[in-house]
């Protein structure tokens, strides 16, 4: 580990001029970056704020009333349910599918992938407003059964290509072997295969629950005033600007980014992003 | 096709006939195909039956022939304007964080200390949303602003330079929201590629330009095309943060915007779906572009799988 440490130390100390300028992009990203989020959080936690560096004194009296004002225990119990119906739901549909394009080749497979990726590649809003009315001619929209059927849409196909690669890299041969000991379909599922998969699913499950609390535009297509999630109740009372105190809104914003922030930070426990789309050699350097 | 799919392992098993099953499965058809049948069906009724409503939607206004919403779409200069309006934000704002991500995942693609904080740094923008962008911004880049006292206390200029509410305010929150995706796409696909191939391309003698210009790059490009796309589909559905921090009754009335007030605000449901048509065709002719580019090229195991 440490020969192959310090000549590395030593390439950076010499410092191309391209690797200076790399660098100093990232750090002008990462300290604008900090800037946009500061600058809500410290608004968030301020009393008054008029064209000074800082405001005049801090407070956190501002997160007590966005949490009073905008009926946040609601709003995260309505994100919570939605978001954990989709999960779950978008898992059980989509593994068994993304089994099948993985150990099978049929007529007409290369159609079903592409009728897979259609709903990934095409705008949230493209096929929302058709979706939204068809969800509102039966009935669905405007509670939380039409949030979580639009927020399916995306999520069960991202479930299927994320777990396809998943199920490649297990060995066709244990599942050769569990049959020739007997298996039925049933119990190589449930006792062979679904034991091995389990970090895909988690995986796929908690990218689907970060992109479900994400994702404003079905959900703000869909839902009506008691099936709001965070993002879009947070749009309302933005786009409402003037109404409440603009560090009202900042606080929510501070608690959903929070919210968002613990659930990847749990995403990155399990998943290795660099690993989404194909698995990394990851041998140390001769 | 997914008719086929689910008829054909049923009638076989009424039918008994050993010879017809044993063909069917021969060509890849047998019972293990039901498992594909519910997310099937979910596509259908949720996806395409959507989908399909909506195009017949558009082609049937309340007033004129089977293309009138297509003709007020397109004759209105402020409703096909928002097609370049779209394109102008949504191209360059995916090029910019596909382009910009190469040389950074090409510098991290090795392990060094801190590479999973940096990572998780990088990646941080993608918690924040559109909203979170949007407010932090207005409150950083306003004329009241960090940025602008900064550059002011420098010197650099003596007022403040106008950042949000205009074309640059959008562009800004699609560089801050997609880089993170563009970002991670790259550097899997770039760490994907066998480093052993590079190592041999330096044993004889390449310098690094020449096996970035013939290693990695032919084998990156692929991955560049798909990053490409999914970046530029996610800058191409902009639609909160160009109503909060653009101007959206003017140079940032993007297409998303445009659909959505047919349907919610002048109830137009045929224009609505008809716009949504547009933004739809519009994409795919960019992306099928692209990817009309990519199939030309290397297509296979980069080398890192296994």
């Amino acid at each position: 580990m440490a020969t192959t440490v310090a000549p590395r130390a030593r390439r950076r100390i010499v410092g191309s001029p391209s690797s200076w300028l790399i660098w100093g992009a990232v750090t002008f990203f990462l300290v604008n970056l900090a800037g946009v989020i500061g600058a809500v959080l410290v608004s968030s936690f301020g009393t008054q704020w008029f064209g000074t560096w800082f405001p005049n004194g801090f407070t956190t009296s501002w997160y007590a009333t966005a949490w009073r004002e905008f009926g946040l225990l609601d709003v995260v119990g309505v994100t919570l349910q939605v978001s954990l119906l989709v999960v779950v739901i978008s898992v059980l549909i989509g593994v068994p599918a993304a089994y099948v394009l993985a150990r099978r080749t049929f007529p007409g497979k290369k159609i079903v992938y592409f009728a897979f990726l259609l709903p990934i590649l095409m705008p949230p809003i493209t096929y929302g407003i058709p979706l939204a009315t068809v969800l509102y001619k039966f009935g669905f929209a405007g509670n939380a059964s039409g949030v979580v059927l639009a927020n399916l849409v995306p999520s069960v196909p991202f479930v299927i290509l994320t777990m396809t690669p998943f199920i490649e890299q297990i060995s066709p041969s244990i599942e050769s072997a569990a049959r020739m000991c007997g298996a039925t379909t049933r119990a190589l599922f449930l006792r062979v295969l679904g034991p091995l998969l389990v970090p895909g699913m988690l995986a796929a499950a908690i990218l689907v629950l970060v992109r479900t609390v994400g994702m404003f535009e079905l959900t703000f297509l869909t839902a009506g005033p008691d099936s709001q999630t965070l993002v879009v109740a947070l749009y309302y009372s933005m786009s409402a600007a003037g109404i409440r105190a603009q560090q009202a809104v900042d606080a929510m914003a501070v608690i959903y980014t929070s919210t968002m922030l613990v659930l990847l930070v749990v995403a990155l426990r399990f998943v290795n992003p660099t690993q989404l789309v194909a698995r990394v050699k990851e041998t140390p350097e001769p | 096709m997914s008719l086929t799919v689910e008829r054909v392992p049923g009638e076989a098993r009424q039918a008994q006939d050993p010879g017809l099953r044993h063909r069917l499965a021969e060509r890849g058809i047998d019972r293990q195909l039901l498992l594909l049948v519910p997310a099937v069906l979910f596509v259908v009724l949720l996806f395409l039956y959507p989908f399909l409503y909506g195009l017949q939607l558009s082609f049937a206004p309340d007033e004129g022939g089977p293309l009138a919403s297509y003709q007020a779409f397109f004759s209105d200069p402020y409703q096909s304007g928002t097609i370049w309006i779209t394109l102008k934000l949504a191209l360059p704002a995916a090029l910019i964080n596909v382009l910009a991500s190469v040389p950074i995942a090409y510098r991290m693609r090795g392990s060094f200390r801190g590479k999973r904080l940096l990572t998780i740094v990088l990646v941080v923008p993608i918690t924040l949303g559109t909203v979170l962008t949007a407010q932090g911004l207005l409150n950083y880049l306003g004329p009241a602003g960090w940025f602008n006292k900064i550059l002011m206390t420098l010197g650099l200029i003596d007022d403040p330079v106008r950042l949000v509410n205009n074309y640059w305010g959008v562009f800004f929150s699609l560089v801050i929201t997609g880089f993170p995706f563009a970002f991670l796409l790259i550097l899997s696909y770039l760490s994907g590629i066998d480093p052993t191939l590079e190592r041999a391309a330096a044993t004889l003698g390449a310098d690094w330009r020449q096996r970035f210009r013939h290693i990695t790059l032919p084998l990156l490009a692929p991955g560049l095309a798909t990053t490409f796309c999914l970046a530029f589909v996610l800058a191409f559905s902009v639609f909160p943060s160009a109503v909060l921090v653009g101007n959206p009754a003017g140079e940032t009335r993007v297409l998303a915007l445009a659909a959505y007030q047919a349907a919610y605000e002048q109830y137009d449901y045929s224009l609505a779906s008809a716009i949504a048509m547009v933004m739809g065709a519009v994409e795919l002719i960019v992306i099928g572009v692209v990817l009309l580019w990519r199939s030309r090229l290397y297509t296979g195991s980069t080398g890192g799988k296994g």
